[in-house]
């Protein structure tokens, strides 16, 4: 069926714009409701509506690239025999090399070859065009380059409650193992969700920690035993001791009896020099020190009391924070304590009371860090309160040399392992100062901010180079030291060991005087005792009291009387003047 | 024949050459001075390694080729000449 529509239009119409025109409103459909479909439905009361009087905002969620590497290794096969050559058999590919020899495009080829390549063997033979001619001299002083540390890599707590790096271990060859341990040292601060795992960290891979160590506690010190790379032992948060094998997993061998082990975190945990290498001590804020043998966790071989006292008591007893032990001196060992206190002890003493042997204090707070000088032992770096002090073993009153007082408490620090005379220290500030005291003494030669969080933990690795550094949000960054920091320049030990002779040799003057000042005062106190000896007999303090007050109103009326007797004296020259006046009085009345 | 011999123990015999191999187009190594394993490797890797060096000369100017390829390292140096269907590598100790 064709739909044919019909229009005329005038020609000269063609073409013409549109002429558009308003029209009223028409209803073209009008579609009435109907009540009967109402009843399809059934009517709902209450409603629940939703309405909110807030500002409409809508998420938008970012992920910026973060691309994860692995190293994987190729392994090269032989390949490339043509198929009917089975490259295991010996006759085969033995027949086939000989045919290819035959081949006369090979003869001319090797002989080509051949000669090009002796060319280039004589030549290398001739001469080495990569020697160096200048070996000898010195190289040029690299402390024209301004001291600087970059930041290498970053290692952060996958946890999402994050836990702060408390202790740092570097692996003991070849330092490309990181064991960095976990856990919240805020008092009554850690959640429930918060995890106790504790990681060893491969420095290629930041992504995923190598290894994961499952403490039943988290841990608050972990070490690798030098002696043996697979062997970590760990101090927990409450006390107990605990190793893992790294061949056997993250489960921890063996766990010390909590009924033996400390009552408070293990704060400092190293390992010993012995000849099985499996001996450790541990130090905690109970005040005890704990020996301990790897195989035999139960119980610990032998335990100290800090008590300064020497006297074992236990509520006497100083918290200890920082261990210290220098391998080449296996009897003597340092503490560092909460009290700021540094005590000495010999471990072959044969009673407690001679074990402790002599104590430093200097510090206003806990001591964080306690470390010998790797190339003058007698003298050690403490870290606590606002600075960090240089002692000699010889000087007991003081340290020999300090930095100034900081704004942001010092958290952490160690000793450079290449030079002598340069050492680290962190704040809670989140900064890293380099100290080299040979240098400049008021200021850090350089001070590097790691992070906005407050650091917590610091280790240098053997080489002295690389630093790692922790900090409260479980973040290790890992900065490489630029050379002029970590090379050994020359002179340096000389002038290192003149400064700290010259130091201690100040304060070892400095406390000679003061003693004998102190000496002085003590013998004028002494003569004077020995008239006054009946009075200092009484020691009640009523009567030390009615006696005091008794001289204290003495020198008062004392000095009464000696102002009355000036104003008399000042009076009396004042009468004789008057009487002199009285005296030519009657002349002038007369 | 007894040329590729001579050539070959002339190039072996100079001073702080430690070792030679003869690889074919397919990576097959033909002659080779050193043990199994090592020569593998040495063919497998330098053969692709040849390969991109020559590929980069011509693709920066097609009318050079490759002639000589040598690779110093802290320990030795590697000398590879090629050629269209074979390569000779040589490691030497130019130590002086």
């Amino acid at each position: 069926m064709e739909i044919v529509y019909v229009y005329v239009k005038k020609r000269s119409e063609f073409g013409r714009q549109c002429n558009f025109s308003d029209r009223q409103a028409e209803t073209n459909v009008d579609i009435q409701p109907d009540p009967s479909l109402a009843k399809n439905f059934i009517e709902r009361d209450p409603i629940d509506a939703a309405i909110q009087c807030a500002s409409d905002m809508s998420e938008h969620e970012v992920n910026t690239e973060r691309f994860e590497m692995e190293n994987e290794g190729v392994n090269h096969l032989e390949g490339g025999w043509p198929k009917d050559v089975n490259p295991l058999e010996m006759e085969q590919t033995i027949r086939f090399r000989k045919k290819v020899e035959k081949d006369e495009n090979y003869v001319n080829t090797i002989i080509q070859l051949g000669s090009l390549m002796e060319h280039c063997i004589k030549q290398n033979n001739a001469i080495n065009i990569y020697e160096e001619y200048f070996d000898d001299e010195e190289t040029a002083d690299v402390a024209d380059e301004p001291p600087s540390a970059k930041t290498i890599n970053v290692f952060r707590d996958p946890n999402l409650i994050k836990r702060t790096a408390t202790h740092l271990s570097w692996h003991p060859d070849g330092s490309k193992k990181l064991a960095v341990a976990y856990s919240s040292l805020e008092f009554q601060r850690s959640s429930r969700d918060m995890s106790y795992e504790s990681y060893i960290w491969d420095l290629e891979n930041p992504n995923k920690p190598d290894l994961v160590l499952r403490p039943s506690s988290p841990l608050v010190s972990l070490e690798y035993n030098p002696k043996d790379s697979h062997i970590l032992v760990g101090g927990c948060y409450n006390g107990q001791i605990a190793y893992w094998d790294t061949r056997k997993g993250g489960q921890p061998v063996e766990l010390s009896t909590i009924e033996f082990s400390h009552r408070d975190p293990v704060y400092g945990m190293i390992w010993l020099q012995s000849k099985t290498g499996t001996e450790c001590f541990s130090a905690s804020t109970d005040g005890q020190v704990l020996w301990w043998d790897i195989r035999k966790l139960t119980e610990p071989t032998e335990t100290l009391v800090m008590d300064i006292s020497r006297k074992g008591v236990l509520e006497n007893a100083l918290g200890a924070i920082a261990l210290e032990f220098e391998p080449t001196m296996p009897t003597k060992f340092m503490v560092g304590t909460e009290q700021g206190v540094v005590i000495t002890c010999n471990r072959k003493a044969k009673t407690p009371a001679e074990k402790i042997v002599g104590t430093y204090s200097g510090h206003h707070g806990p001591i964080y860090a306690l470390a010998r000088n790797p190339f003058f032992p007698k003298n050690f770096l403490t870290v606590g309160d606002w600075t960090a002090r240089i002692w000699s073993e010889d000087c007991k009153e003081s340290s020999i040399m300090w930095t100034k007082y900081h704004m942001a408490y010092l958290t952490d620090g160690c000793w450079s392992t290449i030079r002598p005379a340069v050492f680290f220290t962190t704040k809670m500030d989140g900064t890293l100062d380099v100290w080299d005291f040979l240098f400049k003494q008021n200021n850090p030669s350089l001070s590097v901010k790691v992070c906005d969080e407050p650091l917590f933990s610091l280790r240098l690795q053997d080489n002295g180079r690389f630093i790692g550094c922790g900090s409260k949000l479980g973040t290790v960054t890992l900065l490489e030291v630029s050379s002029g920091l970590c090379t050994l320049q020359r002179n340096e030990k000389n002038l290192a060991t003149a400064m700290f002779e010259r130091e201690t040799k100040r304060e070892k003057i400095l406390e000679a005087r003061h003693r004998e000042m102190r000496l002085k005062e003590r013998t004028k106190a002494e003569g004077k005792e020995e008239d006054v000896k009946v009075e200092t007999e009484e020691k009640k303090p009523e009567e030390l009291l009615a006696r005091v007050q008794k001289e204290f109103f003495e020198i008062i009326e004392a000095e009464i009387r000696r102002k009355e007797r000036a104003d008399k004296l000042s009076k009396g020259q004042e009468k004789e003047v008057t009487d002199e006046n009285e005296d030519e009085g009657p002349y002038k009345e007369e | 024949m007894a040329e590729v011999e001579e050539t070959l123990k002339r190039i072996q015999a100079h001073k702080g050459v430690i070792g030679t191999i003869v690889v074919n187009a397919e990576g097959i190594p033909i002659r080779t001075t050193l043990d199994n394993s090592t020569t593998v490797q040495y063919a497998g890797l330098l053969h692709q390694l040849t390969m991109k060096a020559r590929s980069t000369v011509r693709d920066i100017d097609p009318q050079n080729d490759l002639t000589f390829l040598r690779i110093r390292s802290k320990k030795h140096e590697i000398m590879v000449a090629p050629d269209k269907e074979y390569l000779l590598i040589v490691i030497q100790n130019p130590c002086e």
